[in-house]
């Protein structure tokens, strides 16, 4: 479980996130909404420590991570996978170094054993055969899951994932929400994808965080969304033609 | 009057600087002297990040290596072509400007051996790999950093700054040391060649010039200064790379502003260590 209370974030004059609070249950696809701008993506970096709040709290497993120093940090962030944006796979490294090198840095196992993690993590994002390839041989969607292979190498009990499915056709888009899904059932962590891809809220939010100029200005299931009077909530949601469509056709 | 209100003005004109550093989106500076300490102070700290246990010898020592042969064996050829036209063109000159039936021609040997070893031989060595290492270092790392690879390396629990810089510095220390013996024999080479080719020196007068009066200690303050040359070639652009925010653009001007400052702080240690040993 990640808790967050009161977090502050500004940078320069710029009031990025002003109090936030939310608790992000394990075994459930918690995500963070809100139009560009709102931020989405720098409360999830002060979620891992990639940004200091000036203010406020982040607990993984009822232990603070904020006043942690680097060191101490370690033993959580070895339990932490994330998925960025961009996938950021290091690109001097073939596919499966990638997904080894965790490995390598944390764990004592042998060689063979690591290649077989590699092969199943691979073969768990339907990528078996691309082991020798390099990022830059990659499509969009294919670094993604590449990504997702090296964020579940280590088993993790958190998982991140920053706008997985920009750049991706919808097709691709499901699989990658599909699997998102079915690892956080499998290792029952807690994953926080933060998102504006209304596809990927409808289809696995099962928690959602609605962040509005820096604000909470919303949370619970797409159920509940569906239903919601918050209007700048239904701003957002409902901005495109094929989801007032669907509202429509559900109410 | 008119004095006073344009000290005023310049006074406002650099009254508050905002620094672009990743990790001072708070903080002003007053004057662009002050600007300098805190660059200083940042690589400070960065450097004792460097400087931490690493996470696993193993990888380290693999990443060590291919760093050696990236900036030492990657740099040798231009190196050793480098020296050697220095090397023979000093021959020349040495040998235009000292004709006189009093000066002995060995002394042309002499001269050209000595300021290859404490001075053409690090520095000039040095100032060309700043261009061509310290450039390659600085986009390398601000490439890893705008693609948030830097940021992956923490997530996992690296200590990024060691993971990318420890292994540059210490091939860089190593390396730069081996490559200005390289060169200083490269460049004494060239000259005897120079020299032959053109009829400046005669081969034996040259050798013998070489030989005579060699003082071991110019080689200690030769291999000190490459020594330091080797740190600053690695640690300046990596700094630089490593507090790259932005784009393409950004790396681009990071990897100038890394050969720069580079540059610089070589040819101050440069003027330093030979006040101290000289």
């Amino acid at each position: 479980m990640i808790e967050i209370q009161n977090i502050n974030k500004s940078f320069g004059e710029n009031h990025v996130l002003k109090g936030i609070d939310a608790i992000f249950e394990p075994g459930k696809v918690s995500l963070i909404i809100g139009g560009s701008g709102s931020g989405k993506s720098t409360l999830l970096k002060c979620i891992v420590g990639l940004h200091e709040p000036e203010e406020g709290k982040v607990f993984f497993s009822k232990e603070e991570f904020t006043g942690m120093d680097f060191e101490q940090r370690v033993p959580i962030r070895r339990d932490i996978g994330m998925l960025f944006q961009n996938s950021a796979l290091f690109d001097s490294m073939t596919v499966e170094q990638n997904i080894v090198f965790a490995l390598d840095m944390f764990t004592d196992l042998s060689k063979k054993e690591k290649i077989e993690r590699a092969n199943f993590c691979l073969e768990r994002v339907n990528l078996k055969d691309k082991n020798k390839l390099y990022p830059a041989e990659l499509s969009g969607g294919m670094k993604k899951r590449v990504g997702i292979a090296r964020a579940i190498s280590m088993n993790p009990k958190y998982l991140f994932c920053d706008e997985p499915n920009s750049g991706l056709d919808p097709a691709t888009s499901i699989l990658i929400d599909e699997l998102i899904q079915e690892l956080t059932e499998e290792y029952q962590c807690t994953t926080i994808v933060v998102t504006h891809d209304m596809n990927s809220v409808m289809g696995i939010g099962e928690y959602i965080l609605f962040l509005y100029k820096g604000e909470k200005f919303w949370e619970g299931s797409n159920e509940e969304m569906l239903r919601s009077d918050v209007q700048e909530l239904n701003d957002f949601v409902f901005a495109s033609p094929l989801m007032k469509a669907a509202r429509t056709t559900i109410k | 009057m008119l004095l006073i209100s344009s000290v005023k003005e310049s006074i406002e004109a650099v009254k508050i600087l905002p620094c672009k550093c990743v990790s001072c989106h708070n903080v002003n500076l007053r004057v662009n002297f002050s600007m300098i300490f805190h660059h200083f102070g940042k690589y400070v700290l960065l450097l004792r990040k460097v400087f931490k246990r690493p996470e696993k010898w193993k990888i380290y020592s693999k990443e060590i290596f291919h760093e050696m042969n990236e900036i030492g064996i990657g740099s040798l050829g231009l190196i050793v072509i480098i020296s050697t036209f220095i090397g023979a063109v000093m021959t020349l000159q040495i040998a235009f400007q000292l004709v006189s039936d009093l000066i002995p021609p060995t002394v042309i040997g002499q001269i050209n051996r000595d300021s290859n070893i404490l001075e053409l031989g690090p520095t000039i060595s040095a100032l060309v790999l700043m261009g061509k290492v310290g450039s390659a270092i600085s986009s390398q790392i601000g490439s890893m950093r705008v693609t948030e690879q830097i940021d992956a390396l923490e997530i996992m629990g690296i200590n990024a700054p060691g993971y990318l810089i420890l292994p540059k510095v210490v091939a860089g220390a190593v390396m730069v040391p081996a490559l200005v013996i390289i060169a200083i024999f490269c460049a004494i080479t060239g000259g005897l060649i120079g020299g032959s080719l053109s009829g400046a020196v005669a081969p034996s007068d040259y050798i013998q010039g070489i030989q005579g009066g060699f003082n071991g200690f110019t080689v200690a303050v030769a291999l000190v200064k490459a020594f330091v040359f080797g740190f600053i070639i690695t640690s300046v652009p990596a700094y630089m790379g490593f507090y790259v925010r932005g784009g393409a653009l950004e790396v681009g001007q990071a990897g100038t502003k890394a050969v720069v400052i580079g540059c610089i702080s070589i040819l101050v240690s440069d003027y330093l260590i030979t006040a101290l040993m000289l």
